[in-house]
């Protein structure tokens, strides 16, 4: 039938949260899709699945990503942080922490692309002034908040994290 | 906060607690709709349809059907059927028939992005290859899409069948044929031509605005299975879990009892996740297959076919006397319904002049049927396009009579026992409280310098709502209350509720804990909409409280071999017998097994006595001549809450309302072409306020409490997304003299207005 399309398996091997993980993924497959679909880890959100929303942000190679823009192929030996990589098995990471404390979420639907895209931004600029801040996160879209309490959260953390240790 | 009424004593209400659901929500944990998975879970998509307004010829699956890996294809025409009749679902009502023919279109495609087939398979890719496998035969037809036009003698009919439901007195009813009016209904209230005849000044406009979408981040979602004994569950991200059953019960033809909806944590809603989508389609992908069914809709289909608010026309003529005495007011409102009748024109309507009191009004609403997505809820349904008009009306009224706006506004407020548009009298209401506080806010009375730099405000109304709320509770041997929740939990439901049953019990908010279940765990509970939730659902939590008060005392009496009137049970949850004796929550929490077993209570409420909510807004802009961007230098938002509970979450509804409505007054709207294509169907291209658009946003709790709630709670959700528009309107003109009368006042639409010819 001239209309199958065939589809490849391919195996992909990549260090995901610090753990180095193999799995089998097609070859039509987003980063997202993989991360969710193939390992089960669901905190990445599709918001929609065309770079415009960040609800799917991760951490590859040490840069900030939409996940759903990056084929699952191109993570070969490569390494990711999703949300689920941000806390320890002992605390949460300062940003959550803040974004609990600061009712930085409602629907949170939103919230493990803001985590993972703000501790992007603090590996990068321990210290943002909220106007960085703002400008840093513009790939986010939140419709709960009005982004107020994210911003603060975000800030209190930098705070947290450069004056706490 | 600025408390305007002796405030009570509370211990939990008022705080700041971390909410339940919190951990899981900032670790990924959380499971939301997408989340879900079953074993042998296939995935669906649906095919949409290309043209604006089309009849179906012919649909041919047989080839989708042949893709290795697909299990099922339904059309409308694997639908048993529906009869005509009305659904409640809460915040909004729908018409079986008509929502059948949404779900997937019969004989017409009647908007660009109608489900006209859908498909389950393996995995999703293959579902999306096989709907290019498809054909489905098209004969276009013309079609109009905006409110006016579709009011013409010449306009395409979307339904041959409709007439014009006349819901008022004095409204000739229209001739016999064909019409895209839906309905037309009128609000009245003295005489409107004697209070024209003795005004001073009389000023009318005409308004329109845009349609806007609800904008949730997380794409509406079913999953279903239909088990071969009948039952069919459904697993969805929803404002209401019950309206969901109600509603596939009715399309699917099986008795209510067979379906159990579970439902998910929901990733945004605004009222668009009332009505259903997807959730009859996936069971019946599932009946054909055997096998549990994922649907998910694509950013794009969400921006073409759910409900998207209303593009609106409007015509308001006010008339007052020299000293700012409104003396009458008429609104006609024509609200574009989409694809099948059920604008929220009604609600607003009642939402126009709500704020003031006018002895001399009328209401015109009308419902128009255009070849558009069918509208649904968004915050404060209907609202924000009426009062719109009427603020923005208010504010030129205001120049000029050379008075102060919230002179003006203060002069004709609406007070406890003033009657409104339909004639009752209006309970305690906040309105002068509001407008009082703006007008002494600092923000208000400071000097605004710089150019090309303007300030507006504006007030809101909305109703609130009261509806049904089930619940129950267990108090556990560890002193802990397990409580269980109908109310799906939209942004901090579970905390709210929490901490009205902790406050009852002299508990803190920690010690409950809140549980969201599906439909076949708790009693009835409408939707999580309307601003009613903590308001109704709290007072659940509260007479579960008071069940739960009671029994202990009984428990204690029992322990104490006293009277149950001898035992009192304190404020702190201390239970107090004679002679000093005393038990904590706790101490007596773990006795109750070994003298008579746990306490277990429920309470089901309905109650009528929500608080209407008032918001006054204050804002400041800039306006760029070189790009026509207007930024938003400082917004200022003043509500009356009632009584805020979890304060930062009131806070969140009001921040979250305004930038909304900002989106409403200077980006957001729907593009289409000249044959009713959606251009603009992606979130680049409508485009919502992002963090670097928005200031911080101030808010201002003021708390008049609702004295038909035992904690005196009124909604907060919904009325912050009316006044931006007209506060914001009124601020461009201020800045560059300019009076825009559409939104969004969009950069392209300042720069036409600014630029030489
Ligand atoms: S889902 Fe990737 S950016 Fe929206
Ligand atoms: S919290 Fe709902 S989208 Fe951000």
């Amino acid at each position: 039938m001239s209309n199958r399309v065939k589809t490849d398996r391919i195996v992909i091997t990549a260090t995901i949260n610090g753990e180095e993980r193999t799995f089998l993924a097609d070859e039509r497959d987003s980063l997202l899709e993989a991360l969710r679909e193939r390992i089960g880890l669901t905190g990445a959100k599709e918001g929609c699945n065309n770079g415009n929303c960040g609800a799917c942000a991760v951490i590859l190679d040490g840069r900030l990503v939409n996940s759903c823009c990056v084929m699952a192929a191109e993570v070969q030996g490569g390494t990711v942080t999703t949300v689920e990589g941000l806390a320890t098995p002992e605390a949460l990471h300062p940003l959550q922490q803040a974004f609990l404390e600061d009712a930085a979420l409602q629907c949170g639907i939103c919230t493990p692309g803001f985590l993972v895209a703000a501790k992007a931004l603090l590996d990068h600029h321990p210290r943002p002034t909220e106007h960085e801040a703002r400008f840093w996160l513009a790939g986010n879209l939140c419709r709960c908040t009005g982004y107020d309490k994210i911003i603060r959260a975000v800030l209190n953390a930098a705070d947290e994290m450069s004056n706490g240790r | 906060m600025v408390s305007t009424e002796q405030p009570k004593q509370y211990r939990v209400i008022g705080s700041r607690p971390i909410r339940h659901d919190g951990v899981d929500k900032v670790t990924g944990r959380a499971e939301y709709g997408a989340d879900v998975r079953h074993e042998g879970m296939l995935f669906g998509a649906v095919l949409r349809s290309p043209h604006a307004h089309a009849r179906i010829k012919r649909i041919d699956a047989s080839k989708a059907e042949a893709l290795p890996g697909v299990k099922a294809v339904v059309t409308s025409a694997d639908f048993p059927g529906a009869e005509e009749g009305d659904l409640d679902l809460g915040e909004g009502r729908a018409n079986p028939r008509w929502l059948l023919d949404n779900l997937l279109a019969s004989d017409k495609a009647l908007y660009h992005g109608h489900a006209v087939a859908a498909v389950a398979a393996t995995d999703q890719h293959t579902a999306e290859d096989a709907l290019a496998l498809i054909q489905v035969d098209y004969e276009v037809l013309p079609a109009v899409i905006d409110v006016r036009e579709a009011m013409l003698d010449t306009a395409p009919i979307l339904h041959p069948e409709l007439r014009t439901a006349i819901r008022a007195r004095g409204v000739e009813k229209p001739a016999d044929k064909p019409t895209n009016l839906a309905s037309h209904l009128r609000l009245e209230k003295g005489d409107l031509d004697k209070g024209f005849a003795e005004a001073d000044v009389i000023i009318e406009r005409e308004y329109e605005t845009a349609m806007f979408h609800q904008g949730y981040i997380e794409p509406q979602n079913a999953t279903a299975f239909w088990n071969r004994d009948g039952e069919v569950t459904v697993w969805t991200s929803t404002q209401g879990a019950f309206s969901v059953r109600e509603q596939v019960a009715t399309i699917c033809q099986v008795p209510v009892t067979r379906v159990k909806v579970v439902p998910m944590e929901i990733g945004g809603g605004f009222g668009g996740k009332i009505g259903i989508y997807l959730e009859p389609v996936a069971a019946l992908l599932s009946r054909k297959s055997g096998r549990p069914v994922k649907l998910w809709m694509t950013r794009e289909a969400v921006f073409q076919a759910t409900g998207p608010t209303s593009a609106t026309y409007s015509r308001v003529k006010i008339g007052a006397k020299r000293d700012g005495t409104i003396t009458a007011a008429h609104a006609y409102l024509a609200y574009e319904a989409g694809a099948y009748p059920g604008s929220p024109v009604g609600a607003g309507a009642q939402c126009a002049f709500a704020p003031y009191n006018i002895p001399n009004q009328v209401v015109d609403g009308l419902d128009v049927v255009v070849n558009g997505p069918k509208t649904a809820a968004y915050r404060a349904p209907g609202a924000p396009a009426a009062e719109y008009a009427v603020e923005a009306v208010l504010n030129e009224l205001a120049e000029q009579l050379e008075m102060d706006p919230m002179e003006l506004r203060l002069k004709n407020a609406s007070k406890e026992g003033t009657t409104n548009a339909a004639g009752q009298p209006w309970p305690r209401i906040g309105a002068v409280e509001v407008m009082e506080a703006v007008k002494n806010h600092p923000h208000y009375t400071s000097e605004l310098t710089g150019e090309d730099v303007g300030r507006g405000v504006a007030m809101g109304f909305w109703f609130n709502g009261g509806m049904e709320s089930s619940s129950s509770a267990t108090v556990n041997a560890d002193g802990k209350v397990s409580l269980i929740l109908g109310s799906t939990d939209i942004g901090g439901t579970r905390a709210s509720l929490a901490m009205q049953l902790a406050e009852t019990l002299g508990i803190t908010s920690d010690d409950v804990k809140p549980h969201v279940v599906d439909t076949d765990s708790v009693g009835f509970t409408a939707v999580t909409g309307g601003s009613r939730t903590t308001f109704a659902g709290g007072w659940a939590a509260y007479e579960l409280g008071v069940q739960i008060r009671d029994r202990m005392r009984e428990r204690a009496a029992r322990i104490w071999e006293t009277a149950v009137d001898k035992v009192e049970y304190r404020d702190d949850g201390t239970i107090a017998g004679p002679d000093g004796k005393q038990l904590s929550f706790q101490e007596l929490a773990g006795k109750l097994s070994a003298t008579g077993g746990m306490i277990a209570v429920s309470a089901t409420v309905r109650m009528n006595t929500p608080g209407p909510a008032y918001a006054g807004h204050i804002v400041d802009v800039k306006v760029d001549r070189d790009t026509g961007k207007v930024e938003i230098l400082r917004y200022t938002a003043v509500q009356d809450v009632g009584t805020a509970i979890h304060p930062s979450y009131v806070e969140g509804q009001i921040q979250g309302g305004v930038a909304q409505g900002i989106g409403m007054a200077l980006t957001e709207e729907y593009f289409y072409d000249d044959e009713g294509r959606l251009r603009n169907a992606s979130f680049l291209d409508y485009r919502m306020p992002v963090a670097n658009d928005l200031p911080m946003i101030e808010t201002v709790l003021v708390e008049v409490p609702n004295p038909g709630h035992p904690y005196g709670v009124r909604g907060v959700g919904e009325v912050p997304i009316v006044p931006p528009q007209p506060a914001i309107q009124q601020a461009v003109y201020d800045a560059i003299g300019v009076r825009f009368y559409k939104t969004p006042m969009s950069p392209r639409v300042i720069l036409e207005e600014l630029l030489p010819e």
